[in-house]
Formats: structure tokens, C-alpha cells, sequence
């Protein structure tokens, strides 16, 4: 087919898109916009939103304190990305490499937490990482430690807690693209005499490139702006980007700083994710 | 020079329950073309991957310049392999990969860049280096396979199926091109390959397997014209077989009787017992046709009539019925216009002397 063939069945198929365009305008481009609006005006005496153009609000977010929240989300985003990079590719690596058959059951075995609301897996967590709670209990009987650990309301919780809500999101793109590497690639790169760690830096690596990419950022953009987690297992020292913004939409009321928050935090993942895949060698999306 | 450049002494690979190579021994002398010829199944290429340490044998041992490798790993052994579909790095150009292996010894830098232009000059790719080997067309790929792993002065070149790839007119190119690289570089090629033309062209011996065996070690010459086997018959080229039993035998001369044929004569192995059942094989250019006449000079003379014809431009191909029984083939090359053209249904008679055709017993 040539390019202006192409060009007049995509014209002509453009009127598929009408539903999504208006769903998406009405319900995500307009509240966006409003929020963008929002975040150039005033804050009311008591909590409403004064239509007086100000650029206070993003003033005050280089205030050290909000700053900082920003500073640990990143940090905990990327330990979060790293750590799923860690325990995803050699989980997704023996997925790819098992018989066709057992690869279907392992890949179902890491989406079955799916199964389960969000919200109930991390009261589960709660439990378990509680003072009281099953693995501290653990270390107490192996003799590990002789006082319960605080973990739940610490950064290590939400750590934990981040991990182990994204790591799927790690494995998936990475089962992916390891399971194309051609088997005789690798047997290939030990014929010419690479021992096991050349043929994993020179050859897996560098093939599973666009998976271990994919991998990272929709690890890393969810845990930027987690919520939930944060929230339950992290307790009020552990303010992460997104308890912020729900902190100044619905605690202070804050509606304007709470808006140019998330224009920052949207932002900020925009430019990061675009630089990311440029020096990535992937053309941004 | 007393070592072979080869040698695997008894092995044996079972894959599960089924023997892939059973009880094999063999020996490739230094700077040899060496064929492995079989069906899909005849454990050639598992014999090849045991040479290249993909696999290991549950018995025996492998031996290389008279140094045993069976228990070494593949990056540890001086072979490399060529392989079928030529597993080049997609995310390496073409120097890289053929560098690949050069770097992987810790080779210095500039040695590695000469070593890498002069191979690409072999393959005839000088100017492609920069390429990616998904911008190159397969005969191109194929010669890219061989540079990364001559480049690296192997003691033994493994090929599997090293034209299997490409089509038609280009393996017949690349035969010719392989056997002169072949000679140019002498080192020792072994090459699986379940095409018996381009076993012929290329090997100066080939070992036919099957079922995990070696029927048959010999030059080519050796194997199509003096097959040990109906197998190396049948596998090795075309053939027309005839069952019958060895009536009479002075000597190697013997008389073989068929049912419904006139008795047949022909050259059989000595000691060969009298009244023993035996196959009696013939190439199909060993045969001569003519028009239903009297033909003098030759010990065989049977009736038959042409069944259908082939036209193949350097020849014709003639489908006989024998005795109205037997379907044979006869190839009669287009040396000349002046020869007679026969017709499907026309009656024809089929002759050959007693030295042309071999006989085995069952």
C-alpha cells in the first residue's frame, strides 16, 4: 500500500476516534485545564478559590519544606525502580526461559495480586509489617533480633509497600523482551568465547534494552505520584508528592497550591520520561 | 602432525529416552572439509553441538589436536560454530560483530581492527562494517556468520546447515565460494548439512548417519558410486533398485535372478553366498537407452517402455517401467541435437554392463 493510500484510510477512519475525543476532552482536557487555571489563582479566606491571577503558589512550592517532599519522592521512586529492576529481571529471565507451557503459569502467579483490591493488599501489609505483626514475629522466634522492629510508618515500609505494588508492571515488559531473544544469540556469544557475565552485559542486556526502559518507567511514574501507599504504611513523617496534594486539596484546602503541585509533578514526569527515552536512544513518545 | 584434528571416540548423547548419538567414533584429519550428511533426526547436528560443547556426551570423549574437551565449556574451546540461521548480534554492526569474539579474548585494540578488516575482505564486505546486519541481504548475513568466527583462527570450523538460508542460486555460489575459503585458510571444516549436492560438492569426505550412527565415511566419489548400504544409496543421490537372488557366483561375477525378468549380470562383492536375496542398485545416468533394436556390447539388455519424460535442459529424464513392474529413472544428458527423443508410451530398451551397478545383500 503506498503513503497517500495509507494517508486517505487514515482520514477516512478518523471519525472511530470521535468517542474517545469527546470522553477524553470532556473528562480529562477540560478538569485539566481548570486545574491548570486554578493553579494561577488566589486561595480563599476560608478555603474557596478567588479568581485573582497570582504566581504565588508556585512561588511557595520552592518553599525547602515542599522541596524536600519532592526530593524524597524522586529518591524513593528511583530506589523503587531500581529495586523491582533487580528482583523483576531475573524473575522475568527464568519466566522467558522456562518451557512454553510453565510460562503461562508463572505470568499468572505474578498478576494474581490483581485479583485483590489494592486497598485490601495494603492493610494486609499493615499486619504484616506491623510492630506486632507476622514478620516481626518471624525475626523475634529465629533469634534474629530480641525487640520488634518498627517498620510500618517508616520509608522502608513504603518502600516495601511500592516494590511489591509495581513489580508486575517491571516483569511484564521485561518477560517481553527477553522472551525474544533468540536462544542461539546467546549460544552464539559463548561460541566466541564470552564467559557467562560478557554474555549477559553484551548480549541480554543490551537486547532487552526496550523492555528494561519500558519496565522502568511504568515503574517509575506511578511510585512518583503513589498515594495510597505512602499514605497507609507511611504514615505522617513519609509525605510523599501525592499525599501533598491530597493534604492541600482536602486537609488545608488549598485548592490553587494543590493545583500548580500537580502541574509540577505532571511536569516534572513529562521532562523526565522525554529525557529518559531520548538518552535511552528510544524516539519520546 | 600425528593427532587428528577430530576425534570423538565412542560417544554417546541420549536426549530423554532416545539415543541422538549412539556409540560414534570418527576422526577428521587437519585441514579437511569434512561432511556430516543425514536426514532431520540422524543426530549429525547433535554431534556437531557436542563438538561445540552445547551439549555433552553421557559417554565417551571428544579430542581436539589430541587434547581431550569434553568437559570444557563452550567459550573455552578453540571452535567455533557457524550457525544455521547465522545468529548474528542484531544490536551490533558488522564489525562489532565480527570483533565480538576477538574483544571476548582481550585482544588489543589495533590488532582487533586490522584482524577485522582483513576478514571482511575475505568475505568480500569490505565497506559494510558499519552496517547493521538487518540491512544486509541474506547472502550478505551469511558471510558476516563466517567472518566472526574465521576471524578468530579456530582449530576447527563447525557449520550447521551453513546454506540452508538461502535460495536456490545463491547456494550453489556459495558452495564454491566456501570450498575456496576453505582452501585458502585450512582449517579444518565441518559442515552438517541434509543436502546430499551440497555434501558432494563441497566435502572431501562425508560421513553419512542415521539414527544416531555412521553408515558410511568415504570421499564422494566413494559414497555415490560404491554405496555400503541401501540407506547411502537412497540418501545419496537418486537410484533405481532391483530385489532378486544371487543365482550363480564365480568369483566377484555373479547371475541375479528376478521374478519375471531375464537374469541379470552383474559385479558382487567377494563372498557374496550363492542363492543369497540381494538389491541390485543403479545410478540412473549409468543406464543406456535405445529404440527396441538389437544392442551389442553390453552384458544387460531389458525391454521397457517409457512411462513419462522430464525435460531438465542439460537433460532428459525418462520414467521406465520394467517388466511393467519396476519404475525406473534414466537421465540422458542433451549432448547433442542428433539423439533420439523418446515419447511417453514408446517402447524403449534399457541396457547397462555388469561393472555399472552395485549389489548389496540384505
Amino acid at each position: 500500500m503506498n503513503s497517500s493510500q495509507s494517508r486517505t484510510d487514515a482520514r477516512q477512519a478518523a471519525w472511530l476516534l470521535t468517542p474517545s475525543l469527546v470522553w477524553m476532552g470532556l473528562f480529562f482536557v477540560l478538569p485539566l485545564l481548570i486545574v491548570l487555571l486554578i493553579s494561577f489563582a488566589s486561595r480563599g479566606t476560608y478555603g474557596g478559590v478567588e479568581w485573582i491571577f497570582t504566581l504565588a503558589n508556585y512561588r511557595d512550592l520552592a518553599d525547602p519544606l515542599y522541596l524536600w517532599i519532592y526530593l524524597r519522592s524522586v529518591a524513593l521512586a528511583l530506589a523503587t525502580t531500581g529495586l523491582c529492576l533487580c528482583l523483576g529481571f531475573p524473575l522475568a529471565y527464568y519466566i522467558a526461559r522456562a518451557p512454553a507451557r510453565r510460562q503461562g503459569i508463572w505470568l499468572m502467579l505474578v498478576l494474581i495480586p490483581f485479583w485483590t483490591n489494592f486497598l485490601v493488599r495494603t492493610y494486609a501489609w499493615m499486619n504484616v509489617l506491623r510492630v506486632d505483626g507476622l514478620l516481626n514475629a518471624l525475626l523475634t522466634n529465629a533469634g534474629l533480633t530480641s525487640r520488634p522492629i518498627e517498620i510500618l510508618y517508616t520509608d522502608t515500609a513504603v518502600l516495601i509497600g511500592l516494590v511489591y505494588g509495581y513489580l508486575p508492571f517491571m516483569v511484564l515488559p521485561l518477560y517481553a523482551a527477553i522472551e525474544r531473544i533468540d536462544r542461539s544469540l546467546i549460544e552464539s556469544a559463548r561460541d566466541l568465547y564470552a564467559p557467562g557475565r560478557a554474555v549477559f552485559t553484551r548480549v541480554i542486556v543490551p537486547l532487552a534494552k526496550p523492555g528494561i526502559m519500558a519496565g522502568c518507567l511504568l515503574v517509575f511514574i506511578p511510585s512518583l505520584g503513589a498515594y495510597i501507599t505512602p499514605d497507609m504504611l507511611g504514615g505522617a513523617r513519609s509525605m510523599m508528592i501525592g499525599n501533598f496534594i491530597q493534604h492541600e486539596y482536602l486537609v488545608v484546602r488549598d485548592w490553587p497550591l494543590g493545583s500548580a503541585a500537580s502541574l509540577v509533578l505532571m511536569a516534572m514526569v513529562l521532562a523526565g520520561s522525554w529525557w529518559y527515552q531520548r538518552a535511552g536512544g528510544v524516539r519520546p513518545l | 602432525m600425528t593427532s587428528p584434528s577430530v576425534e570423538l571416540r565412542e560417544v554417546v548423547k541420549r536426549h530423554g529416552s532416545t539415543v541422538a548419538v549412539d556409540h560414534l567414533s570418527l576422526s577428521i584429519r587437519r585441514g579437511e572439509f569434512f561432511s556430516l550428511l543425514g536426514p532431520s533426526g540422524s543426530g549429525k547436528t547433535t554431534t556437531l553441538r557436542l563438538i561445540a560443547g552445547f551439549e555433552h556426551p553421557d559417554q565417551g570423549d571428544i579430542l581436539i589436536d589430541g587434547r581431550s574437551i569434553a568437559g570444557d565449556p563452550p567459550n573455552l574451546r578453540p571452535v567455533n560454530l557457524v550457525f544455521q540461521q547465522y545468529a548474528l548480534f542484531p544490536h551490533l554492526t558488522v564489525s562489532g560483530n565480527v570483533a565480538f569474539g576477538l574483544e571476548m579474548r582481550g585482544i588489543a585494540r589495533t590488532e582487533i581492527r586490522s584482524r577485522v578488516g582483513e576478514a571482511l575482505d575475505m568475505a568480500q564486505l569490505a565497506g559494510k562494517g558499519d552496517r547493521l546486519p538487518a540491512q544486509l541481504s541474506g547472502g550478505e548475513q551469511q558471510r558476516v556468520a563466517l567472518a566472526r568466527a574465521l576471524v578468530n583462527r579456530p582449530a576447527v570450523l563447525l557449520l550447521d546447515e551453513p546454506l540452508g538460508a538461502l535460495d536456490q542460486q545463491l547456494r550453489q555460489e556459495m558452495q564454491v565460494e566456501l570450498k575456496a575459503i576453505q582452501e585458502q585458510v585450512g582449517v579444518t571444516f565441518i559442515c552438517v548439512t541434509h543436502h546430499q549436492e551440497e555434501a558432494l560438492t563441497m566435502a572431501d569426505r562425508v560421513a553419512v548417519m542415521d539414527h544416531g550412527r555412521i553408515l558410511q565415511i568415504g570421499a564422494p566419489q566413494e559414497l555415490y558410486e560404491a554405496p555400503a548400504s541401501l540407506f547411502v544409496a537412497g540418501f545419496v543421490g537418486l537410484s533405481n533398485r532391483l530385489d532378486g537372488r544371487l543365482a550363480e557366483v564365480e568369483g566377484t561375477r555373479g547371475r541375479i535372478e528376478a521374478p519375471e525378468l531375464p537374469a541379470i549380470q552383474a559385479d558382487v562383492p567377494a563372498g557374496t553366498a550363492r542363492g543369497s536375496a540381494v538389491v541390485l542398485v543403479i545410478r540412473p545416468e549409468r543406464l543406456h537407452l535405445s529404440p527396441q533394436a538389437a544392442v551389442g556390447g553390453f552384458d544387460n539388455v531389458m525391454p521397457a517402455r517409457v512411462a513419462k519424460t522430464v525435460y531438465n535442459g542439460h537433460e532428459m529424464q525418462y520414467q521406465l517401467r520394467v517388466a511393467d513392474r519396476l519404475l525406473w529413472t534414466v537421465r540422458v544428458p542433451n549432448a547433442d541435437g542428433g539423439q533420439k527423443r523418446f515419447r511417453p508410451g514408446e517402447a524403449a530398451v534399457v541396457c547397462w554392463n555388469r561393472g555399472e551397478s552395485v549389489v548389496l545383500t540384505q
